[in-house]
């Protein structure tokens, strides 16, 4: 991998319902406001590769591997359009999800765990990785009481954990936090205790930004009016 | 006695290799390699002798093959995206076609295998080892054969078959110094030399393809029986 990027990246990760959305949210807002160059992108979000996974999980033709691959052409169209320029031209880049959520979900499915890493071989280390931790039981109820309609390989209702959705959810859910927990130390997570309140999550979080990147070279010369 | 199968590396989760039965046989080349026509003539002579065959091929999965064809016609993806949507082409038929189909004991014919795909990768500049590692899921196949013509037979035969030179097999998405002709013969030998470097990982059997397509049957016929053991009547 290059390692003469002018950009940074953080990237955050955790189980659904973990509060990293909001979190990153925040972060972005406050960068923004701030006036600094700054680029979020979301796991899933490329167009050419949305339309297949879309037939594949509705037509449930997806098996763990080509599950895994496709997931892996759309993060490597992602990364290379956006990610990797971005990360050239002096931005800084926040990544809802990346790499280690195909880890995580990939090995649950029974896939291998060093030919998972190894699709991934050319992405970008992050700068800053943050992991939000939450015991199983608080992500689930937030999950679980907020939105009820699953959809069937969120639910990794594919692996046959459960016959019902909400049950099959939750075991899925417990080996992807399993999965997690081994990454902390293997990747050099940063751990947020995401029971607390936002505000003081996102305090913590921006603190962290600040000692670790050196945000005036990322700041915009004029603002837009 | 039937070689036990097994994968090439990690394989699939889910599947235990040695339980499959079956035979795999490869046929690599480039377009005009005679490939397809020594498919058909195979296919001909299994069922002639009344084994049960089926065929695979690049770009025929129901799950992306569609939208494999569109993103290779806008040419807007890059090698390395490419790749993984050949990988996941490749796996979706591997795992509902061929691994079925070798579970029921046919004998499952593939024109092509991702020897193909590592070969372009690597002329494209990625890693021939991390596409190895990637393709750990594949079965090794029970024969392999790589059917050789030299570049500017292959030209001439596309020729006189479409008139015009392919687009991605001129590898006018890496070069486009020259004119068609010579990116054409310029392309198929950086193949020819992939291809050689992986014959060393892979071990195919080399066919001279710059003959009739009776001779070559009849060649690929007699290896069959002796690699696979089949003994027609």
């Amino acid at each position: 991998m290059p390692e003469d990027l002018l950009g940074k990246l953080i990237v955050v990760e955790g189980l659904d319902g973990s509060g990293k959305s909001t979190q990153i949210r925040l972060l972005q807002r406050w960068l923004e406001l701030e006036n600094y160059r700054v680029y979020f992108t979301e796991w899933n979000s490329s167009p050419i590769v949305r339309k297949v996974t879309k037939r594949g999980k509705k037509a449930q033709l997806l098996t763990p591997t080509t599950f895994s691959l496709i997931h892996a052409t759309d993060f490597a169209d992602r990364f290379e359009r956006h990610i990797l320029p971005m990360l050239r031209a002096g931005y800084i880049v926040l990544a809802d999800r990346y790499i280690y959520t195909a880890f995580a979900r990939d090995v649950v499915r029974g896939v291998d765990r060093s030919w998972a890493r190894n699709l991934y071989r050319y992405a970008s280390k992050p700068d800053i990785a943050l992991f939000f931790n939450v015991p199983l039981e608080v992500a689930l109820s937030r999950i679980l009481e907020g939105r009820p309609q699953l959809k069937y390989y969120e639910a990794g209702m594919d692996m046959g954990f459960a016959t019902g959705v909400d049950e099959s959810f939750r075991i899925f859910q417990g080996r992807v936090y399993e999965e997690y927990l081994r990454m902390v130390n293997e990747f050099g997570f940063v751990s947020v205790d995401g029971t607390r309140s936002p505000e003081v999550q996102q305090r913590e979080i921006r603190e962290v930004v600040k000692e670790r990147i050196d945000l005036p070279r990322y700041k915009y010369e004029w603002k837009f009016p | 006695m039937k070689k036990t199968k097994r994968f090439y590396g990690k394989g699939l989760p889910h599947v235990d290799a040695a339980r499959l039965k079956g035979r795999l046989i490869v046929l690599e080349g480039a377009d005009g390699s005679g490939r397809s026509t020594q498919i058909a003539l195979l296919s001909d002579w299994l069922e002639r002798h009344g084994y049960a065959s089926t065929q695979v091929g690049l770009k025929r999965s129901e799950l992306v093959a569609p939208e494999l064809a569109s993103a290779q016609e806008g040419n807007t993806l890059s090698p390395l995206t490419m790749s993984l949507f050949y990988a996941t082409d490749f796996t979706d038929q591997l795992e509902h076609t061929i691994i079925p189909a070798l579970r029921a004991d046919f004998i499952v014919l593939a024109d092509r295998y991702f020897y193909t795909l590592i070969a372009r990768a690597m002329v494209r500049g990625l890693s021939k080892e991390w596409a190895v590692e990637l393709y750990g899921i594949a079965i090794v196949p029970d024969a392999v054969f790589y059917l050789q013509v030299p570049p500017h037979v292959l030209a001439e035969r596309t020729f006189r078959k479409n008139n015009t030179l392919d687009y991605w097999e001129s590898g006018m998405d890496i070069s486009r110094a020259g004119d068609m002709y010579q990116n054409f013969i310029r392309y198929q030998g950086r193949i020819r030399r992939a291809f050689k470097e992986l014959q060393t990982d892979f071990g195919f059997d080399l066919i001279n393809g710059n003959r009739s397509p009776s001779t070559i049957h009849a060649e690929l016929v007699s290896r069959l029986q002796t690699v696979l053991e089949l003994h027609p009547d």
